[in-house]
C-alpha cells in the first residue's frame, strides 16, 4: 500500500514545540468531540431522510435500514483501520472473520441448531471466538511480512467461506442458516420488519464503544508499538517491542471487531449463507479504509458511510434518475452494475491525487507529503559527508 | 586459525588501559550464529566487563553485525552460549533484553523517520514508564543539545549525524547496563564523527559499557579500552585498543598502512 506514496510536494509543517504539545493536549477532547459528533448527525439523519429530496427516493424505514446495514460497514472498517492503518498488517481476507461471527450467532440461535441463546452476550462471544481465529492465522503466518501476508491472508479469506459451503452438516452449506433469533431487550423482541428503531440505535451504540475502545488503544502503549512495527520492525523489537504478541493483538482486535459485525449482521438478516463473506466483501472494507484515510479513526468511519451509501443508494438513485429524465446512452447504463469498476476508478484517482484518503489523519499526512524534506535531508548528508 | 592475514590469538592479560574495567557484563563462548545455511559466526568467543570500551573491527562480511545481533537477541546462536551478568540470555528475545539492560542502535541508524525525534526517543523508552522516561529524555537532550532543538521534527529530515546521535539517543532511553553500537561513524563527516566518538566517551564515563563495531579501526583503537579483530566470523585476535593499533598486522590490514 505504501508503494503508492510518492512524488508529492507540500509540506505541512510537523507543529515543533508548544503547537505539538497542545494538539497532543487537545488529542484526547478531539476524539470525545468527534464521538460525540457524529452520535449527534446519526440521531439527525433518520429525520434528514423525510424531507426532499431524500424522501421522495425510499420511506424512512428503508433509509434506516440502510444506514444500519451501512453501519456494519463502518465498523469493518473500524476493525481492518486497526490491522491496516495502525499496525501496517496488509490483511485482504478480513471477511473470513466477518463470517465467523456471523455463523457463530447463527449456529448459537437458529432453528438449525435448536439452540436459541442470548444475542448481547453472543455479541462478546462472537467477538472472541473471531479473535481466537485471528490468533491462529496470525500465530504462524505474522513473521511473514508485506506481500507474503497479504497472499496468506487473502488464501484464508477464500477457505472459510469454502469450508462454510462444503461442511453441509455443521452449516447447511449453501442454503446458509435461517430463521435466527433477533435480539430481545427486557422481554421485547427487536421488531424485523416496520420499527427500523431498536437496530439502528443498537448499530449506533456499537460503532460509539469501538470507537472510544479504539481512540484509546491508539493513544496507548500498544498503539505506539504498532506504529514502530510499522515503521520498522526491526527498530522495534530493538528499542523493547514484542513483535509477535503486538502484532497478534492487532490480528485479534481487528478480527473481533468483524466478528462483533457479524454476529449483528446475523441477527438483522435473520439468515447467513456463505456468499454473503466472499472476497468482495474483504475488498470493499479495504478500499473504505484506503479511501476513508488509513489510521485516522473517523475518517475510515465517514469513509465507510459514504462509500456504503454510493453504492447502495446512489448509483440505484443515478439508475433511476436517468431512466426518468430519459437521457439518451446514460438511461441505457446499469450503474450498479459498474459498482466495481466505479470503485476501481475511484481508487486510481485517490492514490493519484490524494494518497492519505478522504479524511487523513495529520501523522498519515504528514508521512505522505513528505519527499520535500527528505531529499532536503538526503542532500544536506552528502554535503556532510566525507568519502572515507 | 584463519590462514590469513594476522595469524596470532592472544586473549589480553591485563583487562583494560585506563584499569577501570569491572565483572564480565558479556561472555560470548564458542557462539556459532547462522543465516539460514550460511556460518556467520564460527565460534566467537568475547567478554567485556563493566564500565569498558570494547571495539570490533574487521572487515566486511567478518561477522561484527552479526555478533551484536546475537547479543541483542535479534539473532539467536545455534551453537555456544551468550551470557549477560551471569545469566545464559543466548534465547532470550531481543525486547526482554532491552528490560534487563542491553540496547542496540542497530547498523543504519533505523531510526523511526516517520515520528518526531521525541516520539523516536519515547519509543527507545518502550520498556520504561512515568516519570524516568523525562529524565531519560532530559539526559539525552543534555547529550545531545541538537536533538532538543529539534525534537518536534521528523527523524526522517535530520541530516546523517544528526539521525546518528537519534539512534545513539534513543538506545539510550532504555538506560542501558551495556549500549551495543553498530558503526556509529558510517556515512559521516570527520568533525561529526569526531563528535560521535567523543560523546561515546562521555556516554561511557558516565557508567555504561560501550561495545563498539566500527569499519573505521583507527578511531574506535583510540576511543576503546580493549578490542577483537574479526575475520570470516571468528576472533583472529584480541588485546588492548593500544596493542592492537600498534600492532603491524592489524596497522596492515585495517589501518590502511602500507
Amino acid at each position: 500500500m505504501t508503494a503508492a506514496n510518492t512524488k508529492l510536494s507540500r509540506t505541512p509543517a510537523g507543529g515543533p514545540g508548544l503547537r505539538g504539545r497542545l494538539s497532543d493536549l487537545s488529542s484526547r477532547h478531539r476524539s470525545i468531540a468527534v464521538i460525540v459528533g457524529m452520535s449527534l448527525v446519526a440521531l439527525v439523519l433518520p429525520l434528514i431522510v423525510l424531507l426532499p429530496p431524500f424522501s421522495s427516493f425510499s420511506g424512512q424505514t428503508v433509509w434506516m435500514d440502510g444506514f444500519t446495514i451501512a453501519g456494519i460497514y463502518v465498523l469493518l472498517a473500524l476493525g481492518l483501520n486497526v490491522v491496516v492503518g495502525l499496525a501496517g498488517l496488509l490483511d485482504l481476507g478480513y471477511a473470513a472473520f466477518f463470517a465467523i461471527g456471523a455463523y457463530t450467532y447463527a449456529l448459537a440461535a437458529s432453528p438449525f441448531t435448536g439452540w436459541d441463546l442470548p444475542f448481547w452476550p453472543m455479541l462478546l462471544v462472537g467477538a472472541v471466538v473471531a479473535a481466537i481465529f485471528g490468533i491462529l492465522l496470525g500465530a504462524p503466518t505474522l513473521r511473514l511480512r508485506g506481500d507474503y501476508l497479504a497472499i496468506v491472508t487473502l488464501g484464508f479469506g477464500e477457505i472459510v467461506p469454502i469450508v462454510i459451503l462444503n461442511s453441509s452438516k455443521y452449516t447447511d452449506g449453501p442454503n446458509g442458516i435461517g430463521g435466527i433469533s433477533p435480539p430481545t431487550l427486557l422481554d421485547t423482541r427487536f421488531p424485523t420488519t416496520g420499527n427500523p428503531w431498536p437496530f439502528y440505535l443498537t448499530m449506533l451504540v456499537l460503532i460509539i464503544l469501538s470507537m472510544i475502545f479504539i481512540y484509546r488503544l491508539q493513544d496507548s502503549r500498544l498503539g505506539r508499538a504498532w506504529m514502530a512495527i510499522r515503521e520498522d520492525e526491526l527498530a522495534a523489537a530493538a528499542n523493547g517491542v514484542n513483535t509477535v504478541v503486538t502484532k497478534l493483538l492487532a490480528f485479534a482486535i481487528g478480527a473481533s471487531t468483524a466478528g462483533l459485525a457479524g454476529v449483528f449482521l446475523a441477527s438483522k438478516l435473520q439468515t447467513v449463507t456463505p456468499n454473503l463473506f466472499r472476497f468482495d466483501v474483504s475488498f470493499t472494507v479495504l478500499a473504505m479504509v484506503v479511501l476513508g484515510g488509513m489510521g485516522n479513526v473517523w475518517g475510515v468511519a465517514v469513509g465507510a458511510f459514504i462509500i456504503f451509501m454510493i453504492q447502495s443508494v446512489f448509483l440505484k438513485q443515478l439508475n433511476i434518475f436517468f431512466n426518468n429524465v430519459q437521457v439518451p446512452i446514460l438511461s441505457d447504463i446499469d450503474f450498479l452494475q459498474y459498482q466495481f469498476l466505479l470503485y476501481g476508478i475511484a481508487l486510481v484517482a485517490m492514490m493519484l491525487l490524494r494518497p492519505e484518503g478522504l479524511f487523513p489523519s495529520r501523522r498519515r499526512r504528514r508521512e505522505l507529503h513528505t519527499e520535500e524534506d527528505e531529499v532536503f535531508a538526503e542532500h544536506g548528508d552528502a554535503m556532510g559527508a566525507a568519502p572515507e | 586459525m584463519s590462514g590469513q592475514g594476522v595469524t596470532t590469538t592472544t586473549q589480553p592479560s591485563s583487562t583494560s588501559g585506563n584499569g577501570a574495567a569491572g565483572d564480565v557484563v558479556l561472555e560470548l563462548r564458542d557462539v556459532h550464529t547462522y543465516y539460514g545455511k550460511i556460518h556467520a559466526l564460527q565460534g566467537i568467543t568475547l567478554e567485556v566487563r563493566e564500565g569498558e570500551i570494547v571495539t570490533l573491527i574487521g572487515s566486511n562480511g567478518a561477522g561484527k553485525t552479526t555478533t551484536l545481533k546475537t547479543i541483542s537477541g535479534l539473532l539467536h546462536p545455534r551453537a555456544g552460549t551468550v551470557h549477560f551478568r551471569g545469566r545464559d540470555v543466548s534465547h532470550t528475545p531481543a525486547h526482554k533484553l532491552v528490560r534487563d539492560g542491553i540496547s542496540h542502535a542497530p547498523e543504519g541508524r533505523r531510526i523511526f523517520s516517520r515520528l518526531t525525534v521525541m516520539e523516536n526517543l519515547q519509543m527507545g523508552a518502550y520498556t520504561r514508564t512515568g516519570r524516568e522516561i523525562d529524565e531519560n529524555v532530559e539526559h539525552v537532550f543534555s547529550l545531545f543539545p541538537r536533538l532538543a532543538e529539534r525534537s518536534g521534527q521528523k527523524g526522517g529530515t535530520l541530516s546523517g549525524g544528526e539521525q546518528q546521535m537519534l539512534a545513539i539517543g534513543r538506545a539510550l532511553m532504555a538506560r542501558p547496563k551495556v549500549l551495543l553500537l553498530d558503526e556509529p561513524s558510517l556515512g559521516l563527516s570527520p568533525i561529526l564523527i569526531q563528535q560521535i566518538f567523543g560523546i561515546i566517551r562521555e556516554i561511557n564515563a558516565q557508567g555504561t559499557t560501550v561495545l563498539l563495531v566500527e569499519q573505521n579501526a583507527q578511531q574506535a583503537l583510540e576511543v576503546a579500552d580493549r578490542g577483537y579483530v574479526l575475520q570470516t566470523g571468528r576472533v583472529i585476535l584480541a588485546d588492548t585498543a593500544a596493542n592492537l593499533a600498534a600492532n603491524p598486522d592489524v596497522r596492515r590490514a585495517y589501518l590502511g598502512e602500507i
